[in-house]
């Protein structure tokens, strides 16, 4: 039992979690980066098998007739001048493509050096994420670490944990050392939703992969319908990443990552907690 | 919050770092080596996996799009093309050639009369659109089987009518794919002749490969061993310009 003196060394993180964890931070930021260069190449989005210049589109990133910029979604126009559609490249000339190119592997136009980077850094993703999941059976970190129990998953339980992140009122003690229900949630999450709908949304996109698994295509709807949801996905896995950040930042960042590379995590002090 | 401030910048700069590193590496030997890796892997499982003849996706009449863009040249500009469009194609040949025992030249009447395929479906431009169209066409693989295809040719190359700046499009497949029962040389377009800027008199239709690979304005087909002596070597004109996989299929 930790007191508030007593701030015992804990291993927290098993040596597949850290080196999954850091390649596969490596490889979302270039898959992401180069997926927004690769969607700066047809900046709109559709519904259904198909979808090009002519069919209505849901969603759309470009300059505009008054010289700016916007992200329309629907018949919703949100003025982006200065980051999407209309932006200042790094000599200073404004470019109308959709991202940045600050945001974009490579940071200026091609769409063929931005596919290289994506198909090397997906088979990176497809090759060590199966090896986590297999590492992560074995050595029981799903189901001791990443599984919820019962009772945090009671709806009162898993209430008390959102209003404690409202007020930014982080487990200390014994519990700092175990993720909580809502950090579980978000992790199960991306481990066995956000990352394999990117892999089958983008295999689906594939003429080829069609041939052998026409499955998919009926499963998401149709080509144009999996792009939307590869590039939806890929925007949960950013707000993922921003929140992730963030958390790591308040939850005392040298403990956070140190615990990450090495594995050993301190125990934060004990706090009183009022009301 | 300063320390917020500065972290968030911090995390801006490893981003920039990340972006500039990147492009620092992509051009390096081992990057290349990397890259075409695993364009090859992907291109070895993908054959592993996918039965030879596995169709691709054919769709409903219903599901054609209203308008089918079209993508690259419009217009061949070259006075050649000019005349042949003039005259209706009627002075058009499709030359077979290469590594045959039987060299052809074919007219377009003549591939009419050989036997048709028609099939509804999806072209998928490299930058992301797609486009159902009903393509109709004389089979490849019959065509270069007449023209005793050689036991050592292992890639087909089109050559092509159209030009960037003096340098003619081509293309290039594999035999599986020539081979491929949905592999046409399509010469209508939901139901009416080839317009001119998706390719006319005819194009390819390799239903398992993306836009690129959709040779427009054929006017030649070359059975060869190696790609290497081939325009840039690398199997097409978009694969020699920019770099641009050879395998297609994602």
């Amino acid at each position: 039992m930790a007191t508030p003196q007593s701030r015992p060394w804990l291993y927290r993180h098993k040596w597949p979690t850290r080196l999954w964890h850091w390649l596969n931070a490596l490889t979302i930021f270039i898959l992401l980066m180069s997926g927004l260069m690769i969607f700066n190449a047809h900046p709109h989005l559709y519904w259904g098998r198909y979808g090009a210049n002519f069919d209505p589109s849901w969603l759309g990133i470009g300059p505009t007739p008054q010289g700016g910029g916007e992200l329309r979604i629907y018949r919703l126009h949100i003025p982006t001048t200065g980051v999407l559609g209309h932006w200042k490249d790094a000599h200073g000339h404004i470019q109308t493509r959709a991202f940045p190119h600050w945001a974009t592997i490579p940071g200026s136009y091609s769409l063929a050096g931005a596919r290289r980077w994506h198909f090397l850094f997906a088979w990176v993703l497809i090759l060590g994420g199966t090896s986590y999941v297999i590492a992560s059976l074995i050595n029981r970190h799903f189901s001791k670490d990443l599984k919820p129990s019962r009772t945090e998953l009671q709806p009162r339980h898993l209430w008390q944990d959102i209003k404690d992140h409202a007020r930014l009122r982080l487990p200390t003690g014994d519990a700092a050392g175990r993720y909580n229900p809502l950090q579980k949630l978000a992790y199960i999450g991306v481990i066995f939703f956000l990352i394999p709908m990117m892999i089958l949304t983008g295999l689906t996109m594939s003429p080829a992969f069609n041939a052998t698994f026409p499955q998919l295509l009926v499963l998401f709807g149709g080509r144009q319908s999996a792009r939307s949801i590869h590039f939806l996905c890929a925007m949960g896995l950013l707000a993922f990443i921003v929140v992730h950040l963030v958390m790591v930042v308040l939850a005392g960042p040298v403990n956070e990552i140190r615990s990450m590379i090495t594995g050993w995590f301190r125990t934060p002090p004990e706090k009183q907690r009022h009301g | 919050m300063a320390k917020l401030v500065s972290r968030r910048k911090a995390l801006v700069v490893g981003g920039g770092l990340m972006l500039a590193g990147c492009d620092k590496i992509a051009p390096t030997k081992p990057a290349r080596a990397a890259f075409l890796g695993a364009e090859d892997l992907t291109y070895r499982v993908n054959r592993l996996l996918t039965p030879r003849n596995a169709l691709a996706p054919e769709f409903s009449g219903a599901d054609v799009s209203p308008i089918f863009r079209s993508n690259g040249t419009a217009h061949p500009g070259s006075p050649d093309y000019a005349k042949l469009l003039a005259g209706n194609f009627a002075d058009w040949r499709l030359h077979v050639g290469g590594m045959v025992n039987r060299p052809l030249a074919i007219s377009l009447d003549q591939l009419k009369k050989l036997p048709q395929r028609t099939q509804i479906t999806r072209h998928d431009c490299v930058e992301g659109w797609s486009a159902i169209g009903r393509w109709t066409g004389p089979v490849l693989g019959p065509i270069l089987q007449f023209a005793g295809l050689s036991s050592a040719a292992r890639f087909i190359v089109f050559h092509c009518y159209d030009d960037f700046g003096g340098t003619p499009y081509y293309e290039s497949i594999d035999l599986v794919d020539a081979f491929h029962p949905q592999t046409i040389l399509a010469w209508g377009l939901n139901g009416q002749p080839l317009p001119v800027p998706n390719g006319a008199p005819l194009r390819l239709r390799v239903e398992r490969q993306l836009g690129y690979k959709q040779a427009k304005y054929l006017h030649a087909i070359e059975a060869v061993a190696s790609l290497d002596q081939i325009g840039g070597g690398k199997g097409g004109y978009w694969e020699d310009v920019a770099d641009y996989a050879w395998f297609a299929g994602i």
